[in-house]
């Protein structure tokens, strides 16, 4: 089904047209209200009437990831706070984390979004959904939540946490739709057996997955695994969260609600916007917005559009699963993980030097296991086992508290860890191989 | 006067032992005593050798992580109960015992046994009281 056909199914013509002023309006409403979006336009010298046409938008400067983080908390909402009802946050490269801001409308227009990728996936009003993504203020859990009722589905706001508990669930509830990241997923089917439970026989029809990169050799495994219907979703909380795009059944890229949100592709080294069906960067720019409108977002995500109608009747450009990164940012079960956080952590641990290895591998095949190797700082050796032990747990205690991701720490020798022409190998990531 | 004992960290990984023993022996340097306590990841190898000095700086010159800590050496009668005594006098001194390991030779008749406690003077003025003997420096590398 087709939750807003005049829409997902628009011409193209006329999809650009309203494109085109949705982008007026937006590159309009920052520049007359957010202070630091004037003055990057004007530093880069282009003024909102340089737009002209939708392909004008390329003279306009890039917003990156460090701009909202120098703009932390709340300097780029373009809303007074009496009119933002909900904040949400991710983690950024530092400690802080990016601060994001919905208004009233932002929330109703989020959870129409949502209406859209869910159906597309195959999700109705008959169906229970059970979501098991954090409900705080990772986007995941309440953006998918209000999309979901929106649809008339039965919501169960399971959580995260205790899987026995969520497997019962589903078996007492009879579950029809589940709501995770896709480790998560086979995590469950590997629990339910333990528990003497065919994973085959739960109740489940569709899986909503998303907020993790995944494999198509791991779609396949969830399928035979869980028997359902595996579907990616994608999203970002600096563009709004999940709900940027969704899976239709045909499995032939996510649609992206181009009405909210104008991709472009472009080259990551030059910056230059790439024709359709190139390999590059993704950039959004949100065109509806009101708390937090972001103009060419550098999401870092390299896919590939492709703008021809599909065989599900949507008109609306498709994005291929993202495969990789031009950063060296991790998602951790679901949850944005930078180096240089680690690097921080360490900085304030004197015991430590600031050399570390990132080791991620997937613990059973199934779910992500961090661990990271830190070597000893010479001078603070003591000889005492018991002071070891207080160093390791401290750092352990930091880097949860900075991640929010749970990392094991290895200590190791001074100068045990590789360098590399004065840069060391900062990660491994065993899970794709 | 109390022993010098080196601590040495060690990485969970085959030949790390090995490597010290290796130096040292290529040093004339002679263990004593030796404890290794571990973790799934690491260890801690706790040497007792005739000359603490240059193991200490030939084992950081190979690169090793070491520090060198007080113990002291207490003469342990070697029948039922011996060690048993000794724990008692120091545990009603209420002196605490971080750790300790069995010396390799062997002084006389008796047993010695390295102990690594908070107050190590305390824990000598007690057992010194009861006759006990705490070896010194010289007498330990000496053996």
């Amino acid at each position: 089904m087709i939750w807003d056909k005049e829409i997902e199914a628009i011409g193209r013509d006329e999809l650009q047209s309203v494109q085109f002023e949705r982008l007026k309006q937006v590159i309009n409403n920052v520049y007359d209200f957010v202070p630091f979006y004037r003055e990057l336009f004007d530093s880069e010298g282009v003024h909102p009437e340089d737009l002209k046409t939708l392909s004008d938008l390329a003279k306009f400067p890039f917003t990156t990831k460090d701009a909202l983080r120098d703009n932390y908390p709340f300097g780029l909402f373009a809303k007074p706070m009496k009119e933002i009802v909900r904040l949400h946050a991710s983690s950024g490269t530092t400690g802080k984390p990016i601060v994001v801001g919905y208004t009233k409308n932002d929330l109703e227009v989020w959870s129409g979004l949502i209406a859209r990728i869910a159906s597309m996936a195959g999700v109705t009003h008959d169906d229970i959904a059970q979501i098991c993504f954090s409900y705080g203020l990772f986007t995941g859990g309440f953006g998918l939540h209000y999309g979901l009722e929106k649809i008339g589905a039965t919501v169960v706001p399971a959580s995260v946490g205790n899987t026995e508990k969520q497997i019962m669930l589903i078996q007492d509830f009879k579950a029809t739709v589940l709501v995770c990241t896709p480790s998560y997923a086979l995590y469950m089917a590997e629990v339910a057996k333990d528990m003497g439970i065919d994973p085959r026989t739960l109740p489940l029809k569709t899986g909503l997955f998303g907020a993790e990169p995944w494999t198509e050799n791991m779609r396949a495994q969830i399928e035979e695994r869980l028997s359902l219907n595996a579907t990616d979703n994608y999203g970002l909380s600096e563009i709004m969260g999940p709900g940027v795009a969704g899976e239709c059944l045909v499995r032939s890229g996510l649609h992206i609600n181009e009405d909210h949100f104008l991709v472009e592709v472009i080259d990551p080294e030059t910056g230059n916007v790439l024709p359709d069906g190139s390999e590059g960067e993704l950039v959004f720019t949100t065109l509806t917005k009101e708390g937090f409108p972001v103009i060419r977002y550098r999401t870092k995500d390299i896919s590939v559009i492709n703008r021809e109608r599909c065989v599900c009747g949507r008109t609306t450009a498709r994005m291929r699963k993202v495969t990789g990164r031009t950063d060296d940012m991790l998602i951790i079960c679901g949850v944005n993980v930078f180096p240089s956080q680690i690097e921080s952590v360490l900085m304030e641990v004197e015991e430590a030097a600031p050399h570390y290895l990132i080791v991620v591998d997937k613990k059973k095949g199934y779910l992500d296991d961090l661990e990271v190797h830190v070597e000893l700082n010479r001078e603070k050796f003591t000889g005492s086992f018991r002071d070891l032990a207080a160093v390791e747990k401290k750092i352990c205690t930091k880097l949860a508290n900075v991640l929010t991701v749970k990392a094991r720490v290895k200590l190791v020798e001074p100068k045990s860890l590789e360098r590399t022409m004065g840069k060391a190998v900062r990660v491994i990531d065993r899970r794709n191989q | 006067m109390k022993v010098k004992q080196i601590s040495v960290f060690l990485e969970n990984k085959s030949g790390r032992l090995a490597d010290v023993t290796r130096t040292l022996g290529r040093e004339k340097i002679n263990i004593r005593a030796l404890s290794i306590a571990d973790t799934t990841d690491f260890g801690i190898l706790r040497l007792i050798v005739n000359q603490p000095e240059k193991a200490s700086s030939v084992l950081r010159e190979e690169g090793f992580m070491v520090s060198e800590t007080e113990v002291i050496a207490v003469e342990v009668a070697d029948r039922p109960g011996g060690l048993a005594y000794v724990l008692e006098i120091l545990g009603e001194a209420g002196i605490n015992i971080e750790y300790l390991y069995a010396f390799i030779g062997k002084a006389s008749d008796e047993a010695l046994v390295i102990f690594r406690v908070e107050d190590c003077d305390g824990a000598m003025c007690a057992l010194r009281a009861k006759n006990i003997k705490v070896l010194d420096g010289h007498e330990a590398s000496a053996l």
